[in-house]
Order: structure tokens, then sequence, then C-alpha cells
């Protein structure tokens, strides 16, 4: 068995090193590739502190992975047709500077997980899982008939935004700026996970009544982490249309919400590289597997019906040795 | 002024009544022996005490109502509670379980360390991996980490060995000796707690049917009610 630090540290070498091989032998769609799962990693870094370390199994999180998207969307639709962004009392310009498509995704997607995190914390178990989906629907079906922006058919960026000192249409430039805000978002779950903070969240899934009998008040250990979740995520988002210079309806779909939650199991709930190696996989499936048949999620279904069956800890659990995550 | 004052407490679970009459208070730094026979509603009057369960009647903490407040809050006016079979977070270590419940105040890891040697001897061992009276100690060092005012200890007891029991019986008498704080202890060895409690409440189906300075129970009325 390995120790699971050395295999956080060859998961990180290895998302660093398969883009610079690719950079050397000029496939720039394996850098596109490997974005794309640094996307997705960071995605499911988000849910992966609701779920593996608060134990909300969030079926909604597409909603901020999609309000991240259409952050940056309508943005840089507003910045690339010179129409101001109008609020009726007031009206801004868009923009097509990152950081603050960045800002304004984390905002947009905290301010919807603590709505959403107010009332579906009321709840739990089943009924979390139900209420997420609803709101997960919700916007989804919004976002199909909001006209101004596409609709069904979605809207297209023409140009990539721009980050100061960076030329984003780099495929490479762009690798390092995702894998740098993965490395950012991987720094704060492993920083929160042994916070006191972190530490009475992981003590209020295993029991609401032992936590407020010390005094902590578990809806409001939970709702903070779904915040913070939803805003990781809604980054993510962000960063993914940007990568496809589109945003349309799917990225509030049940489907992506699904997805995120199959690669996190897959890589290992709770663990903190467990987002990242499921979503390596799931991308490595997606490419190989669906070049070989349409039906490829047959396979994906079979290995995450394998790893909850037998190996609980995910891809890190089985390396590992360790079922669950120590945290 | 008392500390805490529980009058005509009752309380349901569903539409079974478990109490029904329940009075006791308690002055700071007095040691309360909460007793009775199984089934007869100590853990619940502590529950209901805590706000883990609604109940009615008169409920205050240093003078203030707790009907109002939610458990969480009740346990930051410095209520804490020994949960009845243990309760520690499993999946934490032991200075974990400690450092996820601390509040401000006197009592800190050094200070339960002292109560507690081993505690700080093997502070990254999981508590799931520690012995019945390894996760007694630690529920109660648990328990402190919160500085209560008033320490609730449900059955700390309950099925330890001699030598354990021992050691958390000297633990509890330190706490009443040097901290000064208010104790209540429910308990089914009569001896200790005569040995440790000023006063004593019995409880027989959800009613208090006797309270009084604990050198006052005499064994008629341990017999009758306690079948000792």
């Amino acid at each position: 068995m390995i120790g699971e630090r050395y295999v956080n540290g060859a998961v990180l070498i290895g998302l660093i090193a398969l883009p610079l091989w690719a950079l050397s032998a000029d496939e720039v769609f394996t850098i596109t590739l490997t974005t794309r799962a640094a996307i997705l990693a960071l995605a499911a870094v988000g849910l992966n502190i609701a779920l593996g370390i608060g134990g909300m199994v969030s079926f909604g999180h597409a909603v901020f992975f999609g309000l991240g998207g259409y952050a940056m969307g309508i943005l840089a639709f507003h910045a690339q047709t010179f129409s101001p962004l109008d609020f009726g009392l007031f009206a801004l310009p868009g923009t097509k500077s990152m950081p603050v498509i960045w800002l304004v995704a984390t905002v947009v997607s905290a301010f919807a997980a603590w709505i959403i995190g107010l009332l579906s914390l009321r709840t739990a178990g089943v009924y979390f899982i139900m209420i997420t989906l609803a709101f997960g629907q919700m916007f989804f079906y919004f976002a199909i008939s909001w006209g101004a922006y596409g609709g069904e058919d979605g809207l297209s960026i023409y140009v990539r935004n721009s980050f100061v000192g960076l030329d984003t249409l780099m495929p490479i430039q762009f690798f390092g700026l995702c894998f740098a805000l993965l490395c950012l978002a991987l720094l704060l779950q492993w920083r929160l996970r042994r916070s006191p903070f972190g530490l009475a969240l992981n003590a209020a899934r295993q029991s609401t009544e032992r936590v407020q009998s010390v005094g902590l008040n578990p809806r409001q250990l939970k709702l903070l982490a779904f915040v913070i979740s939803g805003a990781i995520t809604g980054v993510a988002g962000a960063l993914f249309a940007d990568l496809n210079r589109f945003v349309s309806p799917t990225m509030f779909s049940w489907q992506l919400s699904g997805e995120l939650i199959i690669l996190t199991i897959i890589g290992g709930v709770g663990r903190l590289m467990g987002p990242v190696i499921g979503a390596a996989i799931f991308i490595t499936l997606e490419h190989w597997l669906g070049g070989l048949t349409d039906f490829w999620h047959v396979w994906l279904g079979t290995i995450l019906l394998a790893i909850v069956l037998f190996w609980r800890g995910g891809v890190i659990g089985l390396l590992t040795g360790k079922e669950g995550p120590h945290v | 002024m008392n500390l805490l004052t529980v009058e005509d407490m009752a309380a349901s679970y569903g539409a079974s009544q478990a109490l029904f009459e329940v009075k006791l208070s308690l002055a700071p730094g007095e040691v309360l022996a909460l007793m009775g026979r199984n089934g007869m509603g100590k853990t619940t009057t502590v529950r209901a005490i805590c706000r883990l369960i609604n109940s009615t009647g008169r409920l205050e903490l240093a003078g203030r109502n707790l009907h109002k407040l939610p458990s969480h809050r009740v346990a930051r006016l410095g209520l804490g509670l020994v949960p009845e079979g243990r309760r520690c977070f499993n999946n934490l270590t032991v200075r974990e379980n400690l450092v996820a419940a601390a509040r401000p105040g006197d009592w800190t890891l050094r200070k339960v360390g002292a109560l507690f040697p081993w505690l700080l001897e093997r502070p990254g061992q999981r508590a799931d991996s520690l012995s019945g009276g390894e996760q007694q100690m630690l529920a109660i060092g648990r328990a402190l980490m919160t500085n209560p005012r008033l320490l609730i200890l449900d059955e700390a007891t309950e099925g330890l060995a001699p030598l354990i029991r021992q050691e958390i019986w000297s633990a509890i008498a330190r706490l009443k000796r040097e901290s000064g704080m208010a104790i209540i202890v429910i308990d089914k060895s009569l001896h200790e707690l005569g040995g440790i409690s000023d006063h004593a409440v019995i409880l027989e189906r959800g009613k208090t049917v006797w309270q009084g300075r604990m050198a006052e129970l005499s064994p008629e009325i341990s017999h009758k009610y306690l079948g000792v």
C-alpha cells in the first residue's frame, strides 16, 4: 500500500507533467483535455467540501457550476457587444477580465448557495437530495427560457477572456491558470478540514445532537460549508465556460450534478485528491471509451458499482488501503 | 441564587409522556445526584434540561429561561453534557475531539490533560480505537473544553472496569474540589454518589418523589425508590 501523501504528490505531478509533455509533443488536444479535467476537479473539490466533510449529498451542484458559467457568459457577452448590463436603476459594463469574472462568479454562486442552503438544510437525507435536485431543475428551465442570453441554444463567446500578463488563448497558459486555481482550492480544502471549523463540521456529519451539546450549531456549520462549496464550484463553472467559450443550460443539468458526485465517489469522498483522481479517470474514460463506443457510460457505471460495493474509499482508498479519510 | 431551577417539568416522546412533574434545583459549586431505577426519566430529564427535547414547566439557568433557546445556545450558556454511552466523535482523533468542542475559558487542552494525562499522550489516536474507559474520559474532557458552569454526567461509569470507574470518580471529585463547577451526576452506584454529592433527587415514573441533602437519604427511602 502507498501512503496517501505520496499518492497526492504523484497525482499533482502527473497533472502538471501531462500538459507539459503534450506541449513538447504538440498535442494541443491533450492540454485541453487536461484543462477540462482540472476544471471538473475544481468543481468536485467544491462538492467534496459539502459531501466529504459535511456529509451533504447535493444533487444540485450544477446550479453553482451553471451560475459561474453564466456569470462569465453574460459579462463577456456585454463586453463583446459593447452593451451595458441593465439592472433598471443602474447599468454596469461587461468585462473580459478573468479576475473580475471569477469574483462575480464566486459572489453569485455563494449567494445562491446561501439561499439554497438556508432552505435545503431544513431537511436531511433523501429530502435534501430531492430539494437540491429541484433547485437544479429550476435553474435549468429558467436558463432554457432566458431568451436574452441564448435560451436553449446557449451563448457563444468569441474571444477568450483575459488575464494580466498572460496570453489565455495559449492552451498551456490557460491550463496554468486553471491548475493554479485548483491548487488554491485544494489548499483551502486541506486547511479547512483541519481547522476547528472543519473538525466541527465533520463532527456535525456524525451526530447533530452531540455537536449541539457542545454549543455548536450544526445547521450554521453546514450552511457555511455549503456556501464555500458553491463558491468554488461557481469559479469552476466560469473557467469551464471560458474553456469552451460557450455557455448553455446543460451547465445546470442534473446529469452534471450526478457526474460531479460520481467522479468524487470514484476518486474518494472526503479525500483531498479524490476529486482530482475522479476527474482524471472520468475524462480519460469519456475520451478513450467514448471513442470506442457510444455506450461508455455503461463502463463508467460498472466502475462506480465496483467502487461502491468493494472499494468504498474510492481509488485513493484502494491505493492507500484506507477506506475512509482521516479528517 | 440557584444556578439551575427546574419546576413542574413535563416532556413527551410523541404520544408517550415520559416526565410529569420533575423538580430540582442546584446552586453554583454543588453536586447533585439524580437517581432512580431504570426507565424512570433520568436521561429524559437531562435531555430536557439541555433542550435536546422539548418540555414544559420552569427551566432556568442562572435566572434565564431556557425554553426559547435551541440546545446549542443552552450549551453556550454554560451547560456541558457528557451523554450516556460515551458518545465521542468517532472519526476524529483525541485532540480533534477536544479542539472541535473548545470554547474560550479556563479549560484548555493542557488543563484537561492534567485531569486525564493519557489524553495528551495519545492525541493522534482515533476516538473509535479507544477503550470504553478512555472514550468516557474523552467525552468528559470534551464537555469540559466547552467551559461549562454546570456539567451533567449521564451514567459516566456504566459498563466500565472497577479501576477505570475509580479513576473517573476521582476526576469528578477533583472537579468538585478544584473547579467550583456545579455537577449533576446520574449513576447507579449509591456508594459513590454518596461520597461526592451534596444533594440528591429521586425520580419515579417521571416525577420527583424525593429531594434533599444526600446525608438525609435514609435506607428506607433508597430501598423504596432505588431498590437498594
